[in-house]
Order: C-alpha cells, then structure tokens, then sequence
C-alpha cells in the first residue's frame, strides 16, 4: 500500500509541474463540448437525449490522449524500466499508474460536467449523485483497460493508432452500459432502475482490474 | 554454490525469437568482485545485465544472484541489486532530490533525507538538488543515476557502459565514484567498450563477443597490451564466423 502512496504522489508531483495529462484531455473535452453547443440549441429536448453520447464520447477520445501521456513520462529516460527494477510486485506499479489515471479523468470530468450544463443551458445538478457513481465506476473500467494498453502501446511506432484499436474493441461493453446508465439517468430513472447496467460496469471494472494486475508484468515484458 | 558468490550463471542463454543474443555460458561472481565485460556493439553485453537485473528472463539455464532464484525471488533480489544503464531512469520534471526521494522509498531506504545528502555530497550535486533533473547536462544526470543506483546500497551493481557520453571530466569523476563503490562488500559488473577504463578498476576481465563469453582472466595475469590484442583477435574471428547478412528480409 504504501509503495502505491509513492507512485501515486511522484505522478501528482509530475503532473502538478507539466500538468501534461489533466491538460491535454480538458482541452479536447472543452472543445467538443463548446463545438457540441454550436450544433445543438441550449436548453433543448435534444441536449437530454444526446447529452450521455456526447459526454462518454469526448471523455472516451480524451481519456485515451492522457493515458498516453502518462506512460510517454514513464518512456522518457526509461523510467519504466527503473520501475520494474523497483523491489516490488509489478502489479503495483501498474495498480500506481491505473489510480493516478482514474483521479485524473475524474478531475477533468468534473470540470467539464458545469461546463457542459452552462453551455446547452442544461439541468444536471439534480442528477448529479447518481451521475457521480455511474462516472466514477465507468472512469475505473475505462483507465483499468487503458492503462495496461497504454503501457504495451507506449514503444510501438504508432501509438496513438494501436491504443485506441487495442483499447475500443475491449471497452465496447463499457461504453454501451456507461452511455445507457447515464441516458437511464437523465432521463429520470433511479440508480436502481439501471442497476443492470451498473452491475455490468462493476464486473468489468474487477474482471480487468484483476486480470491487468496478474499480466502487467508479461504485458511490458522486454 | 559457494557462499561468497553473488552471481551464478551455468548454461545461461537468451534468445529471441531465432537470434541467439547469448549462447549458453557460464559465470560466476565472488562477494566484493569488480567484473569488466569488454565486448563490440551486439555482442550481448546489455541482454546479460538485463538478465542479471530481473528484467528479462532467460531462454535456458539457471541464474542466481546472491544465492536467490530471480525467477521465484525476484523483489527479494531486485532489493540487493541495482543497474546502471544506457538510459538514466530519471524523471526530467522532477527535481534531482525528488528523484532520489522517490526511489529512496521505494527501496524502503533507512534514515532516507540523511542518506540523499549523503550520495549528493558524492556525486558532487548537492547544490544543484532543487534543481530539475530536465536542466541538468547529460554528465549531471549520469552521475545522479549513479546516485539514484547506489541510494539502497545495493549488493551487486550493474554498469551498462557508464562512460559512454561522458566528457573526460565527467569520465574521471564518475571513476573515482566507482573506485568508491569498491570497497571489498559490493560486487560489480561493468560492460565498456573502454580497455584503459575498464581495466583500470577491475579485479577480472572477460570479453563477450557475438553472445559467447570467449575470455576471463584475473586482472593481475593480464598485461594491457596484450588484453587489446586479445579483444581485437576475438573481435575479429566473431566477424569472420558470423555469416553475411542477407538483405532479402531473411535476417542474419
């Protein structure tokens, strides 16, 4: 736990400095989003409808630019490899960098929810605890995977080609229960009513949390 | 194994996919023990330490280190362990001290702020410690990675050719660094292309070439002279055996 604590608070400290990851993927929400309220009239029957595409979407795209750029840090210098040569399980190291990417899309996703509600002029503070938990679970699922593909994809020539081929095929039934739950939601259904799909979330969430810890090690190796 | 070896390599190999980097050899390391490997570009220098270090593992063979299976006791080595490599494992948007710190904790270093004063005051950086490791020169962060490789006091160190980019002042420092470093309890492996360099502090001498160990001898039986005729001689029949590369795609 506590060798977790340690790569949790070098990636803060890093990010603090560049803030490289949190930048880059606000900066790609926001523009979606501002470019969303040019296409559709604020406060309309629309924005509710397509608000939960248009939400996973920008964070879908812009969580794979900053998973990337948390492992380009690790790339620089080799520091991956000074990583693996940490005396300690190569699980953590991976659990480390999958914890410090889930507080960094949180972080940009709740920056971007008033932003979103101010632009297309809609509601979504009553629904906020129930959005909260479905974010927070999905965002889990969704940096699980990508984290491990982002540490294979990282020495390949073609990064940002392979992390979305290998990642979106995987993440499809995330993406399917995080926009259904979320539309469930905003469309005025309990968090109950669209338990189904929370439970889908959370078995994906531990299935590839679990399985990404025991492989890591093989994923990156040589 | 006796007790005093801190590495034991018996029919050690590694292979990828049908290029052989290292053919079965044999090594062996005693406690205290500074090893030079001298060997050209390819010769499988960098694949043996990446082994010795954990990092990869090996096609075939048994390799101890310090009495321990890395296979099944890798933490337990990596803890006694460190490498020094081509690249530095720094992290350019943190401070030199930063860097340290980090590492420090994550070997679970004792009484860790003293000890970083400690290797800063060695490595000549303490001034420059709040300083962002991206603002130092390619010779400052070579030494601090030395640091950042002997913070946990590490058994058995690992050098990938530590003097490549170094510009002589930086050569002659990180020597005296090393001449520290042994001190009769660390062990150490040195890969160089550098003859006067490597020869300069070891206690042994072994040439790897084309991924066989084809020569090790105690320092005190090797003249200087005829160690380079040696390496050239053994250079130059790796070459005459290698069979010509095919440009059809075929691979070596």
């Amino acid at each position: 736990m506590s060798k977790l604590i340690v790569l949790l608070k070098k990636d803060f400290t890093a990010e603090l400095r560049s803030k490289d990851i949190v930048l880059t993927m606000l900066l790609f929400v926001l523009l979606v989003i501002v470019t969303f309220s040019f296409a559709f009239e604020p406060g309309s029957i629309e924005v509710g409808v397509l608000a939960p595409g248009m939400l996973w979407i920008s964070f879908v795209f812009a969580g794979v630019l900053g998973l990337l750029r948390s492992f380009v840090n690790e790339q620089q210098n080799d520091c991956l490899l000074g990583l693996m040569l940490c005396p300690v399980d190569r699980g953590v190291v991976y659990l480390g960098k999958a914890l410090g990417n889930i507080i960094f899309m949180l972080a940009v996703e709740a920056v971007t929810l008033p932003v979103f509600a101010l632009l297309l002029n809609f509601d979504i503070w009553r629904f906020l605890p129930a959005i909260a938990v479905i974010f927070s679970l999905c965002t889990v699922g969704y940096a699980a995977v990508g984290t491990l593909f982002s540490a294979m994809a990282i020495t390949m020539r073609s990064r940002e080609l392979m992390l979305p081929l290998l990642q979106f095929p995987i993440s499809v039934p995330l993406i399917i229960a995080a926009v259904k739950a979320t539309g469930g939601i905003l469309a005025g259904q309990t968090l109950a009513e669209v338990s189904g799909w929370l439970k889908l979330v959370g078995a994906f969430d531990v299935i590839f949390l679990t399985v990404s810890f025991l492989i890591f090690e093989y994923a990156i190796a040589e | 194994m006796g007790k005093a070896s801190v590495v034991e390599a018996v029919g050690l190999s590694k292979q990828f996919g049908h290029f052989i980097a290292l053919h079965p050899l044999d090594l062996q390391l005693g406690s205290g023990e500074f090893l030079s490997i001298f060997g050209p570009n390819g010769a499988g220098k960098t694949t043996l330490l990446k082994v010795l270090a954990t990092l990869m593992k090996p096609s075939s063979g048994q390799v101890r280190i310090l009495g321990l299976d890395p296979s099944e006791d890798g933490i337990a080595v990596r803890r006694q362990i460190s490498l020094v490599s081509h690249s530095t494992f720094l992290y350019e948007n943190l401070t030199a001290y930063e860097n340290l710190l980090f590492y420090g904790r994550m070997y679970e270093v004792e009484n860790l702020p003293k000890r970083i004063a400690e290797v800063f005051e060695e490595v000549g950086l303490t001034s420059r410690q709040r300083d962002l490791v991206g603002s130092f020169s390619d010779g400052m962060q070579r030494r601090l990675s030395i640091a950042r490789a002997f913070l946990h006091r590490p058994r058995l160190l690992l050098l990938d050719e530590p003097y490549v980019g170094l510009d002589p002042e930086a050569a002659h420092n990180l020597g005296k660094v090393l001449a520290g470093l042994h001190d009769g309890e660390r062990s150490l492996i040195m890969t160089t292309h550098n003859i006067s360099r490597g020869l300069e502090l070891c206690d042994r001498a072994a040439i790897l070439v084309g991924g066989r160990l084809v020569y090790d001898e105690v320092r005190s039986a090797i003249s200087a002279d005829d160690f380079e005729a040696t390496y050239l001689a053994a250079q130059h029949q790796a070459r005459a055996v290698r069979p010509p590369r095919r440009f059809d795609g075929g691979g070596p």
